[in-house]
């Protein structure tokens, strides 16, 4: 990056090469950083396709990272009040308590938008704030590990085998929630393109008048998109406070509901697209890592190059307004 | 002036100075958003007025250079978002995004030299005579540049907007831009001026916060500042004036929940500094009930002479 800025070619590339290459393909890093790529994109794609769901019809639902943090804070509830009883039923009911939890935080901005036209926008990011301000609450009160001798942050779930979200494959970084990733992508991909629900969510988002005239409920739409992909985001951060984090901290959440949204429109708001984008995200996340080992770049480096990633990207839109002429014609 | 342990000049002061950095970013936006165009990256605008103005205040040790070179910072920025939405016309919202991106990661990546330095002191500049005047005098006449140059600028905005021709043909564009281009006004670079002027409003808007309010440079120092002048705007019903009593409620809040949080109330800190962001869903539900739709017409919309 820094190479890129001073106009020094190689070393540029071998930052490059650090960042896109390194973490696939070269032996020192390869073992840790192939399982990672999942474990960093399953959340990042489940939330990205929630949110494209509602930036398709022109629903701007920016707070995925509170929705995410309260999945988390619903699901590990459930846990940790349960704790240390065995069931298997206890994992299942993680999920749908922070499904339930993401839903919720959605639904307030989606409720104000539909019942007083708040701007849903500026309504979902306060409540990013809100919800990390619950987030520090109770991982020194509520939530807090009894055991944990006064420190802040809740018992850990990875030793506590029904609510741990262990890895489906050993050394895959396959877990439960990047195979919910996966399924959201292939549902999401069937709801555009054969489901009746998808074609109205389109239309609303391209045409709203037409969408109110052919009787499409505007507001049951804002709610749909807005439940939906704060169900997803609920879902994510659960899988992740339950998995790869373990616990309730003040900074379990890595900021992966705004890293969804830049994901949702690299990916061009196709479940596809996302599935693709998410694992590049992902990669610029482990990349970036190991450039903070190798060059000792920091860490909001990984920031500026994924919002670069997006406007590049933006930028190709001159290819969809404009076209190439040659003078003759 | 002491109630219930909270001295109310001091207050009131504070207020103004912890109101500052937001009211520089909202007017600013208030003129992007009255040409028809929605700039989400009013965060990453800041934050980068904050990191460029701390390092050359900081180098030149003299703070005016600072507040100049964020404004700068700011506006070329700015600029970026300008051509992707104006020329490319790419979506306004998700390249706001971006620039909010972009704008913290580079703040981060330039200013990791600069943590843990204090900042040249902005001085206090006291108003002769109306500074003398018991009370009123230390908690409204005895600021920095920077809070008077900001309440000059709301004034100024409010009377170009609303009194000069300017003015008005900016309305136009965000009202309407296919009649304003029918009128012959250049839609586009006009759009981009109102954006360029945003960019450089949120530049010193984010370096009062690494220069005069805190003053050092840490990482995301902003804490969602640019997001909250973008609820502002929206607060403020699109009016100038209005930004200011927004700005100005909004950093009384902000810091009435400090005071109450030093002297010790039994309200549990995480629900005091989770105020000033529900208050301000609170404050956007009673414009939407009670407050008129005025937002500019044309606002969001993308333009092209051809369409």
């Amino acid at each position: 990056m820094f190479g890129l800025l001073l106009g020094d070619f190689s070393s540029a590339f071998g930052a490059i090469k650090l960042i896109f290459w390194d973490p696939l393909f070269d032996e020192n890093f390869a073992s840790y950083a192939r399982p990672q790529l999942l474990v960093k994109a399953g959340p990042i794609i489940l939330i990205a396709i929630g949110l494209s769901i509602g930036f398709k019809a022109g629903i701007w639902n920016i707070g995925a990272e509170g929705q995410y943090i309260l999945g988390a804070i619903f699901g590990a509830s459930v846990a940790l009040s349960l704790y240390p009883q065995e069931s298997i039923l206890i994992f299942p009911a993680m999920i749908l308590a922070g499904a339930l939890g993401g839903f919720i935080w959605a639904l307030i901005p989606a409720l104000l938008k539909v019942y007083f036209k708040t701007n849903e926008i500026l309504v979902s990011l306060m409540l990013v704030y809100v919800a990390e301000n619950i987030l520090a609450s109770v991982s020194q009160g509520l939530l807090r590990n009894p055991e944990g001798m006064g420190l802040p942050g809740s018992r850990n779930l990875k030793d506590y085998p029904s609510a741990h979200n262990s890895e489906i494959l050993v050394n895959s970084g396959m877990h439960w929630g990047v195979l919910t990733a996966f399924l959201a992508v292939i549902l999401a991909y069937f709801l555009f393109l054969k489901h009746q629900k998808g074609y109205e969510i389109r239309i609303a988002g391209e045409a709203p008048k037409a969408a109110y005239f052919a009787g499409i409920n505007p507001s049951k739409t804002i709610i749909f998109c807005m439940g939906m992909s704060g169900l997803l985001a609920g879902m994510a951060g659960l899988f992740e406070v339950a998995g790869p984090s373990g616990q309730i901290t003040m900074s379990f959440n890595s900021g992966y509901g705004f890293t969804a949204i830049i994901v949702a429109f690299l990916g061009r708001l196709n479940p596809l697209g996302i599935l693709l984008a998410g694992l590049l995200m992902a990669l610029t996340y482990i990349g970036g890592e190991i450039a903070q080992l190798m060059l000792g770049l920091p860490g909001a480096s990984i920031q500026l190059l994924q919002g670069m990633l997006l406007f590049f990207l933006l930028a190709t839109d001159i290819f969809t307004n404009y076209r190439f002429k040659s003078k003759g014609s | 002036m002491v109630i219930f342990g909270i001295d109310l000049v001091l207050l009131i002061s504070a207020l103004m100075i912890s109101a500052t950095p937001v009211l520089l970013a909202a007017i600013g936006e208030a003129v992007v958003e009255k040409s028809g165009v929605l700039n989400l990256g009013v965060e990453g605008m800041m934050i980068t007025g904050a990191v460029i103005g701390f390092i050359f205040a900081v180098n030149t040790q003299i703070p005016i250079y600072g507040f100049v070179c964020a404004a700068i910072a700011g506006a070329l920025l700015s600029v970026l978002f300008a051509v992707l939405t104006q020329y490319i016309m790419s979506n306004q919202v998700a390249t706001g995004l971006g620039l909010t991106m972009v704008g913290l990661g580079l703040s981060a990546l330039i200013g990791k030299p600069y943590e843990g330095i204090k900042s040249p002191t902005v001085s206090k500049i006291e108003i002769p005579i109306l500074s003398d005047i018991p009370i009123l005098g230390p908690m409204i006449f005895s600021h920095d540049a920077v809070v008077y140059f900001s309440v000059i600028l709301v004034a100024t905005v409010a009377f170009v907007i609303s009194k000069t021709r300017i003015g008005l043909v900016l309305r136009a564009v965000g009202e309407n831009q296919e009649a304003a281009h029918a009128l012959g006004y250049k839609v586009v670079r006009i759009r981009f001026l109102a954006i360029m002027f945003g960019g450089a409003t949120a530049g010193i808007g984010g370096a009062y916060i690494s220069l005069a309010r805190v003053p050092q440079w840490t990482e995301g120092m902003t804490a969602g500042a640019g997001w909250i002048a973008l609820a502002l705007v929206v607060f403020a019903s699109w009016k100038p004036w209005r930004v200011l009593l927004g700005a100005y409620l909004f950093g009384g809040i902000t810091v009435l929940q400090l005071n109450l949080q030093a002297i010790g109330v039994a309200i549990p800190v995480e629900i005091l500094s989770m105020s000033p962001y529900l208050v301000t869903i609170v404050v956007l539900v009673g414009i939407s009930l009670f407050g008129h739709h005025t937002a500019p017409g044309s606002l969001a919309r993308p333009f092209h002479a051809s369409q």
